[in-house]
């Protein structure tokens, strides 16, 4: 990476006055004085003080920047519940084609007709996925289709008349299920876990009563394990009139192998940023449709792709935005959902095709028994034992606990010291469940050299900290920058340059 | 093996071996029987990557896109220019390709951006603390109302019936879910007529410039709101606030906005962003990730995720919000669209917006059978009725490649015949005339038909 001087200057600081990249097209209308346009009380009084730059600049100060990230083009990206895998190059070709990335979202449909048929096919080829018939495609993000899979589960149970008031989430859940729950009016009910890692049942049997509206549940958990209980859930939940709600997150490891449709559940969300290669952009954009059953389709956002059978002349169907949805919750964001990131993951799925899909979920889950497997080899498992000893699906959860006592490095030490082997550490404490966890996903797009590797610099690691744990107490070194002081930098934030009037 | 994966035969044998399985079968042996697919998914098979190419270019001829015609569609997202070097930049896979920053030291490059991007956006607002991006426009308006809430428990939303229908919906959505009222105030001569608020309202919530394209006066709609003790929420168009008086100077609480006018694609909708900028006293109300400036223990200058007790990861059901991914790609195209424009430049591009719809409106105004639904101050987007079946009109123009804009009448059936233009810096004088010549046509036409039609 390249290291200089100057290298932390922001774009604002390499600016002067006078310096600009653009330049406006002509003036070929008779030009109005400005006050008659925009009366001068309406103005700002003072410009933007956006910077003044010429355009190599911009491009070497944004490339500059790009050098001071780690990316999964450039390198293994085990981060847990993320899904990082390899982001296929024909998406950015495929949805930069102006049929798709230059269409306006509210052209009407019969000049849309590529887009809404895209959109349609995506729906189905999820809803088939899933094993739910109806897909809506709107939500922005897993979080929002969390958002829209409880408000579906509200208007379910608000249009028998039902009022309740609780939504349970397991121990094990994602910090965005409970934030959701919240948000969408109820109140978090939480649910532990049994000492095989899984729900424990009789705390479930125990909560679940007619005041709870939903269960939200990852399958696989976040511990990596398939719920092997999830008929008895099943039960116990649909028994006291509730929802099952099934995130998305964790899809990678069952797509063709088990559908949540089948396992009893009624409302799905995707992440198409993770089982379906929508590049993660550093934080977005993603995408978090939702598949649900039939008895909530009467409630999925406004509007939905339909097809309708042609009228006219019989020759072929057409596609269409319905809006005439009387119990529809209403929308959860402007215009149709994140159209670009549909054509990537619906060009993903046509590569793929139904034996793809499998042999992507059965090489996830290979993957990570075999790194698994390979770390207790390498003779880790000693200090980063697996929370629960079982065959784990897609991604699996180490506990640094026994690091930390004999070897008195933290995960969080571990972690950082990997960055200096060119590896993107694990996602680390969470679930929260385990004590210092690490969680590890290294995806189907990894080969066997990759985990080798990664397991030979967990042992190295490990090693080194035997002899000398304050190497990787202080890691890393090779990096940009080093261990930063998060604390003072949210007790006294600084979130904007400062500037001086000019 | 597909073209993604690599674990070959001689890989399997040994990698099931160090597993102790003999088969990948094995590794699923906790999913009950009961629940395993016994066929495959009906996807039909896989296919090479020129066949997907193929297949996804012929869906894409099967749309028209703004390239294919000349496009006066606006309504939220609006055909701008984007410059080459954006795409240049954000296609980088190292900007492509990483998960949110959570690791910090190998993450400066996108947490620097966002600190740029919030900087940006600050000084575009005028207000202090800017986040680093929500979903998109919309969402983002009830993002706020969800702040407004938080804050101050009230059970009630004044809503402009000048903001986007898609926001109101959107806020409409989840005040539900909050068993809040949502009531709208009405729109005379095109601008919030707002009337005094009672002690109930957590926020007053409006747009600038507002749906029909009219400039707001925001300060005196934010005094009204302070008065009655709520928020003041402003979804604003970020381009035009280069010319108007900023949120901030006119006591607005909250500004949100859609990104895409900012460097992004149309993309039929998505992906773009949001913004969400508020003052000092809101910033650990915020949703959503902020970057702050922080040193390392070299005491070398560097970024950091900030504020993260506000976030789901850490507060879980306390959490300001739920948002996880944003948009974090589509702002950083946000920024490097700012850095483009810079100072003088963005000034220069709107006030070119601001000449060319004035004379789209003067044009237009002058056609038999049109007129103006407001005479307000406006930017690039303005709002008139016909006398003449609007959506007839539309087709009409759209035959001879010419997309007139947007019809009112869905969202609004006080503008049944209405129609809202929208002048980008795309559209030229020539544009402009070849609108006006279409829809001079048109309307004609349909008057003619309609008035054949009455007789009979």
């Amino acid at each position: 990476m390249i290291r200089e001087a100057d290298d932390t200057l922001t774009i604002y600081e390499r600016s002067k006055p006078g310096r600009r990249a653009f330049v406006a097209p002509t003036t070929d209308v008779p030009e109005r004085p400005l006050d008659e346009l925009l009366p001068p009380d309406a103005r700002r009084t003072e410009p933007a003080r956006l910077p003044e730059v010429a355009e190599p600049e911009i491009v070497r100060h944004y490339n500059r920047l790009s050098k001071r990230n780690f990316d999964l083009d450039t390198g293994f990206y085990p981060l847990g519940s993320c899904t990082m895998k390899h982001n296929p190059k024909l998406h950015e070709r495929v949805a930069g084609l102006p049929g798709h990335a230059r269409m306006h979202p509210l052209q009407d449909p019969h000049y849309a007709q590529g887009a809404l048929e895209l959109m349609w096919r995506l729906q189905d080829a999820l809803g088939e996925i899933a094993g739910l018939p109806h897909v809506s495609l709107q939500p922005s993000a897993g979080s929002q289709g969390e958002l829209a899979g409880v408000l579906l589960t509200r208007a379910l149970h608000e249009d028998r008349g039902e009022h309740r008031t609780k939504v349970l989430t397991p121990d094990t859940a994602h910090g965005t299920n409970p934030a959701t729950v919240t948000m969408a009016g109820y109140d978090v009910v939480k649910v532990g876990i049994d000492a095989h890692g899984n729900v424990d049942l009789d705390d479930l049997r125990a909560k679940a009563d007619e005041d709870v509206a939903c269960l939200m549940l990852t399958n696989p958990s976040t511990l990596g394990l398939f719920e092997t209980g999830i008929e008895e859930i099943e039960r116990i939940v649909h028994g006291v009139g509730a929802t099952l709600y099934y995130d998305g997150a964790n899809l990678n490891a069952i797509m063709g192998i088990s559908r949540p449709g089948d396992m009893g559940f009624d409302i799905v969300h995707f992440n198409l940023h993770k089982s379906f290669t929508q590049p993660h952009g550093g934080g977005g954009p993603g995408a978090g449709p939702v598949a649900v059953s039939d008895r909530i389709e009467p409630y999925l956002p406004r509007p939905q792709v339909v097809r309708r059978e042609s009228t006219t002349n019989g020759s072929s169907a057409f596609f269409d935005l319905d809006y005439d949805r009387p119990k529809s919750i209403g929308r959860l964001r402007g215009f149709q959902g994140n159209y670009g990131v549909f054509v990537r993951s619906y060009a993903y799925i046509r590569s793929l095709g139904a034996p793809g899909l499998l042999e992507a979920s059965e090489t996830a889950v290979l993957n990570a028994n075999y790194l698994l497997a390979k770390l207790r080899t390498a003779g880790v498992a000693e200090y980063l034992p697996v929370a629960y000893d079982r065959l784990c699906m897609h991604e699996f959860v180490l506990s640094g606990e026994p690091m930390r006592h004999q070897l008195h490095i933290k995960t969080l030490d571990l972690a950082k010291r990997l960055l200096d082997h060119g590896v993107h550490p694990p996602t680390v404490y969470f679930p929260l469940v385990v004590e210092e966890a690490l969680m590890v996903e290294p995806t189907e797009t990894e080969t066997k050299e990759t985990l080798d590797h990664f397991a030979e610099i967990v042992a190295d690691i490990l090693k080194e900290a035997a002899e000398d744990p304050e190497i990787a107490r202080a890691a890393p070194y090779t990096t940009p920058v080093r261990r930063l002081d998060e604390a003072t930098a949210a007790r006294h934030p600084i979130v904007r340059q400062a500037m001086v009037r000019n | 093996m597909t073209r993604y994966t690599s674990v070959t035969d001689a890989d399997l044998s040994e990698m099931l071996g160090t597993i102790g399985v003999d088969s990948v079968e094995e590794l699923f042996a906790d999913i009950p029987a009961s629940l395993r697919m016994q066929r495959e998914l009906s996807l039909g098979p896989g296919l090479s990557e020129q066949e997907v190419y193929e297949e996804l270019k012929t869906l894409a001829a099967r749309s028209t896109s703004a390239e294919d015609e000349v496009s006066f569609l606006g309504a939220g997202m609006y055909d701008h220019y984007a410059p080459a070097l954006i795409d240049s930049i954000i296609l980088r896979s190292e900007f492509l390709t990483p998960y949110t920053p959570y690791q910090p030291e190998i993450s400066q490059g996108g947490l620097q951006a966002m600190f740029e991007y919030q900087t940006a956006i600050s000084e575009l607002t005028g207000l202090p603390v800017s986040n680093a991006s929500v979903y998109e426009g919309p969402s983002a308006v009830a993002a706020a109302g969800y702040v407004a809430q938080n804050t101050n428990d009230r059970k009630r939303f004044v809503i402009s019936r000048g903001v986007h229908p898609h926001s109101r919906e959107c806020v409409r959505t989840l005040a539900h879910a909050w068993e809040m009222d949502v009531v709208e105030a009405p729109l005379t001569n095109g601008v919030t007529a707002l009337e005094d608020l009672t002690d109930d309202v957590s926020a007053v919530i409006v747009q600038q410039p507002n749906f029909l394209g009219a400039v707001e006066d925001l300060t005196s709609l934010a005094n009204t709101a302070k008065q009655a003790g709520a928020l003041t929420i402003a979804a604003c168009d970020p381009l035009p606030l280069a010319l108007l008086k900023t949120p901030g100077e006119c006591g607005v609480d909250i500004a949100v906005g859609e990104g895409q006018t900012l460097g992004n694609r149309l993309d039929f909708g998505g992906p773009s962003f949001g913004f969400f900028a508020a003052t000092q006293a809101l910033v650990r109300r915020m949703p959503g990730r902020i970057a702050g400036e922080t040193k390392d223990i070299d005491g070398k200058r560097g970024f950091v995720l900030t504020l993260q007790t506000r976030e789901q990861h850490i507060r879980r059901e306390k959490a300001t919000s739920n948002i996880c991914t944003a948009q974090a790609l589509n702002a950083l195209a946000g920024v490097i669209y700012l850095s483009w424009l810079g100072r003088r430049g963005i000034v220069e591009l709107v006030e070119l917006m601001l000449q060319r719809t004035a004379y789209a409106r003067d044009r237009l105004q002058s056609i038999e059978g049109v007129t103006l639904i407001h005479d307000q101050p406006v930017v690039r987007e303005f709002a008139i009725n016909l006398d003449a079946p609007v959506q007839r009109v539309v087709a009409r123009c759209q035959e001879q490649g010419i997309n007139p804009g947007y019809a009112l009448g869905r969202d609004y059936p006080e503008y049944e015949n209405g129609l809202l233009v929208a002048i980008t810096e795309r559209r030229t004088k020539a544009d402009i005339d070849r609108l006006a010549d279409a829809l001079t046509a048109a309307i004609a036409a349909e008057r003619t038909t309609g008035t054949r039609k009455a007789r009979a």
